[in-house]
């Protein structure tokens, strides 16, 4: 047998098997930030699975919103929900607004120090973030914790553990070596870091070798040690941005929002768009995509 | 040059909240704060640090809406966060609700958090920012729905949120200035409660009282905001804001 230097353990998958993995109830990360790079084929399985009572731990944005109009949302762990051009997302604002969701609000420097303390099996990390704000009045579970240095009574963030990360980067090799080319890792390797399994989604599956040559190798920031499965997901970010393979989709992120807006036209929305799998996603997107550019 | 708009006499009353400021990063959120950090740079305060609205720190001076010509530094969201604990940032924020010790609310409205009213966005770094660092606000459209007497939701952390919450949440809070298209505000009355420092030319107290849900310490006949002089206007109109943006956030 030839020596595999490439591929030290085979990890990828589908979509579909990654949520085969996952459980209803599971606290999940979904790395990413706004309507920035977000694991959206990865959601979109999740959309059409069975899965619920979900705790989402998120950076929110159009996941969330995904998420919540399909009911598969009990708690919302996160700083913000966000589509960054347009500042709220309708679905996250009627979940929240009709009581359907628990909020579990922080500052975003929280969820940061959560996401660090699980990474590194510490049960909180000490903030100064938080006091004095109603972030404290609505988690009663929050305690403080005096230093044992000077005294000083600082917020204990508690560790944010995570049964499974969801991420989307620019590139991986098949044994989840992953790397990011945009401006920003964001928190992804934190949210792998701190979950029991990382599943790690990317534009391109490219051999090993091929990753440092790219880019600096500053950008190899999630290596294989951390993630539990790859997948290849061209597009996979859609409608929100991955950098520099593409921009955010402006006029679908547009369309999202206006149907968002009404039940009517969300049940079409969906029907158009989420019915079937991620290929037919892809395809309903790219006859979207025509008929924008096509003249009135 | 022509007279200043009111939208100008607001990026100037901006760039002032960063004089003296030293060297750290400037975060302005909505147009007219964007501009007026820029324009400090170009005049005033050369020192200061910009981001470029995502992850790289820009040098020089660049348009409103355009890609910044020179990098000098890069500050993934990760940097931030670890910038603003160590504080060395002000930052300038656009609550939707105000109070008269300067809690503030981009969270939700309502009286029963379970189920609010509004959605807005949630806290983002509000907490953290104003526990940490210098904070000021800003507010496009200063009215009685903004400038309420308790904030529905405490977002941004108020002097006596952060005097209830002890020492460590104090220690490094520092509320600077309030701007709003009509008038300059700060913390200096009773208490630390919201003063009256200055109205933008055509403005008079008893209109900023009638767009504020509670009662605004200072001088009973304010001083006018400062007017930009003519390079500064030169600057907005010219090199940074070419294309209006601060008008459009601020209808003449």
């Amino acid at each position: 047998m030839a020596p595999r230097y490439d591929n030290p353990a085979e990890k990828q998958m589908s979509e579909d098997e990654v949520v085969a993995e996952l459980r209803s109830g599971m606290t999940i990360g979904i790395g990413g930030w706004g309507s920035r790079r977000k694991p959206m084929s990865l959601v979109r399985a999740i959309l059409r699975s069975e899965l619920t009572d979900l705790t989402l731990v998120s950076y929110g944005g159009p996941d969330v919103g995904l998420l919540c109009a399909a009911g598969k949302v009990k708690t919302l762990v996160y700083g913000f929900v966000s589509l960054d051009t347009i500042p709220l997302d309708p679905h996250f604002r009627a979940a929240r607004e009709a009581g359907r969701i628990t909020s579990v609000e922080y500052d975003e420097g929280m969820v940061y120090l959560g996401l660090l303390a699980a990474a590194t099996r510490v049960s909180f990390l000490p903030t100064r973030s938080g006091l004095g704000s109603d972030v404290v009045k609505h988690n009663p579970q929050l305690r403080t914790v005096a230093s044992p240095y000077d005294g000083e009574e600082l917020l204990a963030m508690p560790a944010l553990r995570l049964d499974a990360a969801l991420v989307h980067l620019n590139r991986a090799d098949a044994s989840g070596n992953a790397q990011f080319l945009g401006p920003d890792l964001y928190f992804d390797d934190l949210f792998c870091q701190a979950a029991e399994r990382a599943y790690v989604s990317c534009e391109r599956i490219v051999p090993t070798v091929e990753l440092a040559r790219e880019a600096h190798p500053a950008t190899l920031r999630i290596h294989r040690g951390m993630v539990r499965g790859v997948i290849e997901a061209p597009r996979g970010a859609h409608f929100t941005s991955c950098v520099p393979d593409y921009e955010r989709d402006e006029a679908f992120q547009r369309a999202y929002v206006e149907a968002a807006r009404d039940p009517e036209r969300w049940a079409a929305f969906e029907e158009r768009y989420l019915s079937g799998d991620e290929t037919a996603y892809q395809a309903a997107v790219a006859a979207f995509g025509a008929a924008q550019e096509a003249p009135a | 040059m022509s007279e200043a708009t009111r939208a100008e006499v607001c990026v100037v009353a901006c760039a002032d909240a960063w004089r003296d400021a030293g060297e750290i990063l400037i975060s302005p959120f909505g147009a007219v704060p964007a501009v007026g950090a820029r324009l400090a740079r170009a005049t005033f305060a050369p020192e200061l640090l910009l981001s470029d609205g995502e992850a790289m720190i820009a040098a020089g001076v660049w348009p409103y809406g355009e890609k910044p010509p020179v990098i000098e530094g890069w500050i993934p969201f990760r940097a931030i966060f670890d910038l603003v604990f160590g504080g060395r940032r002000h930052v300038m924020m656009m609550p939707s609700q105000i109070d008269r010790y300067g809690n503030t609310n981009i969270s939700s409205i309502g009286a029963d958090y379970r189920r609010p009213d509004v959605q807005l966005l949630g806290s983002r770094g509000a907490p953290g920012n104003t526990v940490n660092h210098p904070t000021s606000y800003w507010l496009p459209r200063h009215s009685a729905r903004a400038f309420v007497p308790r904030v529905d939701f405490v977002s941004g952390v108020g002097y006596d949120s952060a005097a209830a919450a002890g020492p460590a949440a104090e220690r490094f809070h520092d509320l600077r200035r309030v701007v709003t298209n009509l008038a300059v505000l700060d913390f200096g009355g009773p208490e630390r409660s919201m003063r009256l420092v200055s109205v933008h030319p055509g403005v008079t107290r008893a209109e900023v009282e009638a767009a504020t849900g509670f009662e605004l310490a200072g001088e009973a006949e304010p001083p006018e905001s400062r007017a930009p002089s003519e390079e500064e206007l030169r600057l907005i109109r010219e090199v940074i804001d070419p294309r209006g943006a601060r008008e459009s956030e601020v209808p003449a």
